[in-house]
């Protein structure tokens, strides 16, 4: 018996542009268990990322429902949403997103300070995280000194770090050459393995099948692709 | 609510390390921000500071100048242009009074044998001021009553003329021609020990005569200026009040005929004089703090134009929006009391260079400096607030597509 991590019923979400209303995101009724590995498959520009931005918390529908763990997301405050972002969803973004002032370290750590965690917890639950993504002898190197592929390491830690329920991770290998692409889904694969949550947004076929669970997304339309495995 | 007061200083502590590393990291922009705070503070403290010095020496050196005398001057009815003998001797007669010694003086030419010097200040003076003031007369002797009631030709002669007239030759018991007129000089002075308030304002005379000599000299006979010496221990403004009594008998009542001024009034329009004067300086100081505070709201909202991503990430990492503007806050906070403490010490190190070059006495406000401190701090919250207040509005879905 597996237990519903999030619900969306009948979402839709609208953009103006100048007079133009644009329909981004067309009646999208999407269910998730806990311990799934989703991956949204679509072309570029289909509202992969908006869709993204909804189930992080980041954005909110123009209309339908959202049950993110209990919690019914329309209903929230800004700074509400902001603790459920915290709390609930690790992001990974294409380009890593890390701040080039700060080393791998400081990096990783700052999920845990909007979570009020003391800088010596902190500290080692960041080393933790870079340990088990295989940087550990990185951890004070600045975002400029590392490989794409090792800042794209460095983010997933940072996604890890506050353990949250989900990860969401956005076109992740995106910007990286096939190999290290490969050996970040390789890290991918072990953590949905260990029994974690996690959505991959890809246009890619190839990617998307390594997860178990493939959902279409066509000019804002959603379809369920039914199961996939990895060959 | 422990639990909220303790994240609150994690993140509190976290945004000061972070904005502290912003405004080493960029240092150069961050001098260029603070300048103008800097020099504001700066000016104000050297300025505060010096006046204070200033104010502190010209106040107790008036106090040992004019302590127990005030002057009188006189401009007299149609009726009545001045005081005589008799009206001086009863003035001195008041029970507040000590002494008098009248003020009269004029320029005139001195001669000795074919060599002349045009230009010289006579003094007249008294009996009483050479029993008041010994030490005035360095050789020779002083001027008595005698020579008052007898308006002899008789005078002292201050260094300069004896530097002139006299080289090599002893004055005393020679003689010199003022204004035609031949003069026996019967001692020598100086000024130097006895600084007066009178001397300060006119400079020091060359010549001292009796004055009723000096009277004649100038074709008048009556008095229209001079020093009152109190009593001991009397107050200046009952004997202020006694004087004006007298003199109003004497002026029949008429309105306006003289003036008396207290040393205590004196001090008080100088005190005012130095306030203005330091309100209106500090009012161009406090301009400079202005622009510099628009100075670093200007370097703010740059910053946050630049950081729009790390905004956008901090959001979508957890952050409220009031702890993305508690930290922009912080960041102007100590950007600009760096600057203001800075100033502070920038100008103590100026007030002590000035106080030593102009003589005065350098003390310390506290006051100023914390005015300085709090300035900075201030305009550092108040111009850092729409930055700081612009950063936490920023959508993180639009903050993070900017990339
Ligand atoms: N803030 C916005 N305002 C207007 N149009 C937007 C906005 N964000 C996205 N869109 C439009 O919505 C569509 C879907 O965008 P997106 O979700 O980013 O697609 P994907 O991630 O699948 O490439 C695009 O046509 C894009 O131009
Ligand atoms: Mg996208």
């Amino acid at each position: 018996m597996s237990e519903v991590f999030f619900n969306m019923e009948g979402i839709n979400k609208f953009y103006q542009m100048g007079d133009e209303r644009m329909h981004i995101l067309k009646d999208i009724h999407l269910r998730m268990d806990k311990g799934e590995y989703l991956s949204v498959l679509g072309p570029s520009g289909s509202g992969k990322s908006t869709l993204m931005n909804i189930i992080g918390c980041l954005d909110t529908p123009t209309s339908g429902s959202y049950v993110l763990n209990g919690n019914l997301i329309e209903d929230m405050t800004e700074a509400e949403l902001a603790q459920i972002r915290n709390r609930e969803i690790g992001f990974i973004f294409q380009n890593s997103q890390l701040l080039p002032r700060l080393n791998a370290l400081r990096n990783v750590e700052m999920p845990l300070i909007y979570a009020g965690i003391p800088p010596k917890e902190r500290r080692r639950r960041a080393m933790e995280m870079l340990e088990r993504v295989g940087l550990s002898d990185r951890m004070y190197h600045f975002p400029n000194q590392l490989s794409g592929g090792q800042q794209q390491r460095v983010a997933i830690a940072r996604a890890l770090v506050g353990n949250p329920n989900l990860l969401l991770a956005d076109e992740p290998t995106g910007a990286l050459d096939q190999k290290t692409g490969r050996q970040v889904m390789q890290l991918f694969q072990e953590l949905s393995d260990e029994g974690r949550t996690i959505i991959m947004i890809t246009h890619d076929m190839h990617i998307a099948s390594y997860a178990r669970r493939v959902v279409h997304i066509i000019d804002g339309e959603l379809t369920e692709g039914g199961e996939a495995s990895h060959a | 609510m422990l639990k909220k007061l303790r994240k609150f200083f994690v993140m509190l502590r976290e945004c000061v390390t972070m904005s502290l590393e912003n405004i080493w990291g960029n240092k150069v922009r961050s001098f260029l921000t603070v300048l103008g705070i800097l020099i504001g503070v700066t000016a104000v403290i050297a300025l505060i500071t010096t006046v204070n010095g200033v104010s502190g020496s010209l106040t107790s050196s008036f106090s040992s100048m004019g302590a127990g005398t005030l002057t009188v001057s006189v401009t007299g009815s149609d009726l009545k242009t001045g005081l005589n003998t008799d009206d001086l001797n009863e003035l001195t007669g008041l029970d507040l009074v000590a002494g008098l010694t009248p003020t009269v003086s004029s320029r005139v030419r001195v001669s000795r044998g074919g060599s002349y010097e045009s230009g010289m200040t006579v003094s007249g003076k008294n009996a009483y001021y050479f029993r008041t003031n010994p030490d005035v007369v360095t050789r020779g002797r002083a001027l008595n009553v005698i020579d008052e009631s007898n308006m002899s030709f008789v005078c002292l002669i201050g260094p300069e003329l004896v530097e002139t007239f006299f080289y090599g030759v002893d004055p005393v018991g020679e003689s010199l021609y003022i204004s035609g007129i031949p003069f026996t000089v019967v001692g020598l002075f100086s000024d130097e020990n006895t600084e007066s308030i009178t001397s300060m304002f006119s400079g020091s005379p060359d010549i001292l005569v009796p004055y009723t000599t000096a009277l004649k000299l100038n074709n008048d006979n009556l008095v229209t200026s001079f020093t009152v010496y109190l009593a001991d221990g009397a107050d200046s403004e009952l004997a202020s009040d006694q004087i004006e009594a007298a003199m109003d008998v004497m002026f029949s009542y008429e309105e306006d005929c003289f003036t008396i001024t207290t040393m205590s009034s004196v001090e008080d329009t100088m005190e005012e004089m130095l306030g203005m004067m330091t309100a209106l300086l500090a009012g161009i100081a406090s301009i400079a703090l202005v622009v510099g505070g628009i100075g670093i709201m200007n370097m703010m909202l740059t910053s946050v134009t630049e950081r729009t991503t790390e905004i956008g990430l901090k959001k979508a990492l957890g952050a409220i929006p009031w702890q993305i503007q508690v930290q922009f806050l912080i960041e102007s906070f100590l950007l600009s009391i760096i600057g203001g403490i800075a100033g502070v010490a920038l100008g103590l190190l100026l007030s002590i260079i000035l106080t030593n070059v102009m003589g005065t006495e350098f003390v310390v406000s506290v006051g100023a400096i914390a005015l300085g401190v709090g300035f900075s701090a201030a305009v550092g919250i108040i111009f850092g607030w729409a930055p700081a207040r612009k950063a936490s509005k920023l959508n993180p879905i639009d903050a993070l597509r900017s990339v």
